[in-house]
């Protein structure tokens, strides 16, 4: 493959879809209350520049930030049937889905990728919490099924960002069967010797956290996510009792042995870039300017010859 | 006599008038009641079978949750020999809220696990009423990876509101413990088959339900979310878990038609617990029927079965 291929072809909506001048330009920190310019927060991946409070970021927004040059190639995701169950609450569920594809401009909840980080190549998944409150219903699964498949096909690592607030409800049993399929997902990736890493985002509950979302190799999690089973209102109603002050959110799993690290969203992809290259037997990134496109090949052949393993004769083969 | 759900109550009317006219004529001798009671009856009969004809989704919500319905440890004691229960998760507790242990079936050594929700108020507190914590989950998984390698069918009871929501379930990973169990359920080589013998709540019975066969009682449930949640969320009012009960589709008849169930057991006429043995031999019926259909399959076809069955699901549609 070579560099134009590799490195235009690729959907590059990422750069220029959002051209629109956004409604506010000026928003208000939840957490301390600051307001903070549009522009200075998109630069810190929605990440306060004050108290360090983590907002909602979109899927495409942290793929933009996260891969290299910001440049990713969209993974096809199978179509759903639509509607099985003609599921009809106080609205009807594709009036429901229309409104969600209008806000978001995404067609469901979960987007999936292929690229680089840190001239590493991954493929990643995230899931947008403004989409139906991220819920997983049988496109979600998949997309992670989808994307599972990706990754054995290249031989890269999966990189899993959750966020949502289980499984969708007007999918009803349909979308409880995506706990075991996304299950099967993970699966293939362990059956291939591939790293599977999920970053858990605010917020992480019910039927995701309980499948795919806490079954990664690695587990990590933004600041502050509140990530459970049962969530905290639940939970009060039951026991009648008041939780103790940081019950369920990450640094409170990470006290009890429920994750490996909580890392910042700025700091996110140099973690990442770390734990998978050694994963992968990659030798370490090389920090500073990116070297011309002839010089990553020497190196990856270098890294085929210190390592049998699958991707580094996948990235020596490029 | 058997405690009457809701619906049942014009029945409760004429079998109470059918019981009190005997009970007078036991009391005196002279009075001939035979004729009137046996009317009674009759009536009695054939609103049963009315009322069970066409039961609505959230009326089988009621009949899945009856108290009286045969539980898991009574498929137990009645179903298998044998049984010797294995205790913890070697790790915090042992969870009552989930049995499990060695057992025989039709002399055949299995593995046997399901949901307990108690059947009087002191069981019931100690089973939890069914909801099992981290500790319930992961001794499932310690015995079905222990058939797995001893080669024992694994036959799950599936009965359980959903996993329960506590402070210390929470901490300890509720979640990572489902979705263990769920893992472990995908991985073993050996026949796997569920029986969902009144509630599947949510994940809570998915840990148990990733089976290559599920069977679902006539009136048992199978939901994402109890109706009532689903109504406070929905619908804003928990009042309105009938329409969400309906909108669930969470009977045994729809969840075949969208292949999340592979059989349907009948129940004896007015739910299973007016006839507790009779339900029971359905299912030793369709158990050891499933277990037939998978014999000699090897470890890797059971493996790649159970895993296709899964990801297929969605593909067929209900719609139309
Ligand atoms: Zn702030």
């Amino acid at each position: 493959m070579n560099w134009i291929t590799n490195y235009v072809r690729p959907k590059i909506n990422s750069i220029f879809s959002r051209r629109e001048v956004p409604e506010n330009l000026w928003q208000k920190c939840d957490e301390c209350g600051t307001m903070l310019f549009h522009r200075e927060l998109s630069d810190n991946q929605n990440v306060c520049t004050s108290c360090g409070h983590h907002m909602h970021i979109t899927p495409r927004d942290r793929f933009t930030a996260l891969f290299d040059g910001g440049v990713f190639t969209e993974v096809a995701v199978p179509e759903p049937l639509s509607d099985p169950l003609k599921f009809k609450d106080q609205k009807k569920y594709p009036d429901r889905i229309k409104a969600a594809q209008k806000k978001t401009g995404e067609k469901d909840a979960m987007l999936v990728a292929a690229g680089e980080i840190g001239r590493t190549p991954i493929v990643a998944a995230a899931q947008d919490f403004s989409y139906m409150g991220g819920s997983m219903g049988m496109y979600v699964g998949n997309a992670i099924i989808a994307a599972a498949e990706e990754a054995v096909k290249l031989g890269r690592p999966l990189v899993l960002f959750s966020a949502a607030g289980g499984a969708r409800m007007q999918e009803g049993i349909l979308s409880l069967m995506q706990m075991p399929r996304t299950t099967v997902a993970v699966q293939m990736l362990k059956e291939a010797g591939l790293p599977y890493i999920v970053v858990l985002t605010h917020p992480t509950t019910g039927g995701v956290t309980a499948s795919y979302a806490m079954l990664g190799d690695v587990q990590i999690s933004e600041p502050n996510a509140l990530i459970c089973f049962a969530g905290p209102r639940v939970i009060e109603q039951t026991i009648r009792e008041k939780l103790p002050e940081g019950f369920q959110r990450a640094e409170y799993l990470l006290d009890h042995g429920m994750l490996d690290r909580v890392i910042p969203r700025t700091e996110m992809r140099e973690e990442l870039i770390t734990i998978i290259r050694m994963l992968m037997k990659l030798p370490p990134q090389v920090v500073g300017d990116l070297p011309s496109p002839q010089d990553a090949e020497a190196d990856s052949a270098e890294a085929a010859n210190t390592s049998a393993d699958a991707a580094a004769s996948e990235e020596a083969a490029q | 006599m058997t405690q009457y759900l809701e619906f049942e109550k014009p029945l409760a009317e004429i079998e109470g008038k059918a019981e009190e006219l005997r009970a007078l004529a036991r009391a005196n001798e002279e009075m001939d009641v035979a004729d009137e009671a046996a009317a009674l009856d009759a009536k009695a009969a054939q609103l049963l079978k009315d009322l069970y004809k066409d039961l609505t989704p959230w009326r089988k919500c009621q009949v899945a949750r009856h108290p009286e319905r045969p539980h898991c440890k009574d498929y137990i004691e009645a179903l298998f020999t044998e049984f010797t229960p294995l205790a913890g998760d070697r790790n915090f507790a042992d969870d009552l809220a989930v049995m499990g242990g060695l057992a025989r079936f039709n002399d055949q050594p299995v593995m046997v696990i399901g949901h307990e929700k108690g059947s009087d108020t002191k069981s019931r507190i100690e089973r939890n009423f069914g909801m099992a914590r981290p500790e319930g989950y992961r001794k499932a998984v310690r015995l079905m990876e222990m058939a797995g390698r001893f080669g024992l069918p694994v036959i799950t009871l599936v009965d359980t509101a959903g996993a329960y929501p506590g402070k210390g379930a929470e901490e300890r990973g509720q979640s990572e413990a489902i979705a263990r169990s769920t893992e472990m359920c995908l991985k073993i080589g050996v026949p796997l088959i569920s029986v969902i013998i009144g509630e599947g709540g949510s994940g809570g019975a998915v840990a148990f339900a990733t089976a290559n066969r599920v069977a679902m009682l006539e009136h048992s449930i199978y939901s994402v979310i109890s109706p009532e949640g689903c109504a406070s969320i929905l619908w804003k009012d928990a009042e309105k878990m009938r329409e969400a009960a309906e909108a669930l589709r969470l009977t045994a008849q729809d969840l075949n038609k969208l292949g999340v169930n592979d059989r349907i057991i009948p129940e004896p006429l007015g739910g299973a617990h007016r006839d507790p043995k009779a339900a029971m031999n359905a299912v030793a019926k369709a158990i050891s029927e499933m277990l037939e259909e998978l014999d000699g399959k090897s470890a890797e076809e059971l493996i790649r079965d159970r895993r296709k069955k899964f990801l297929d699901i969605g593909s067929k549609g209900l719609a139309a």
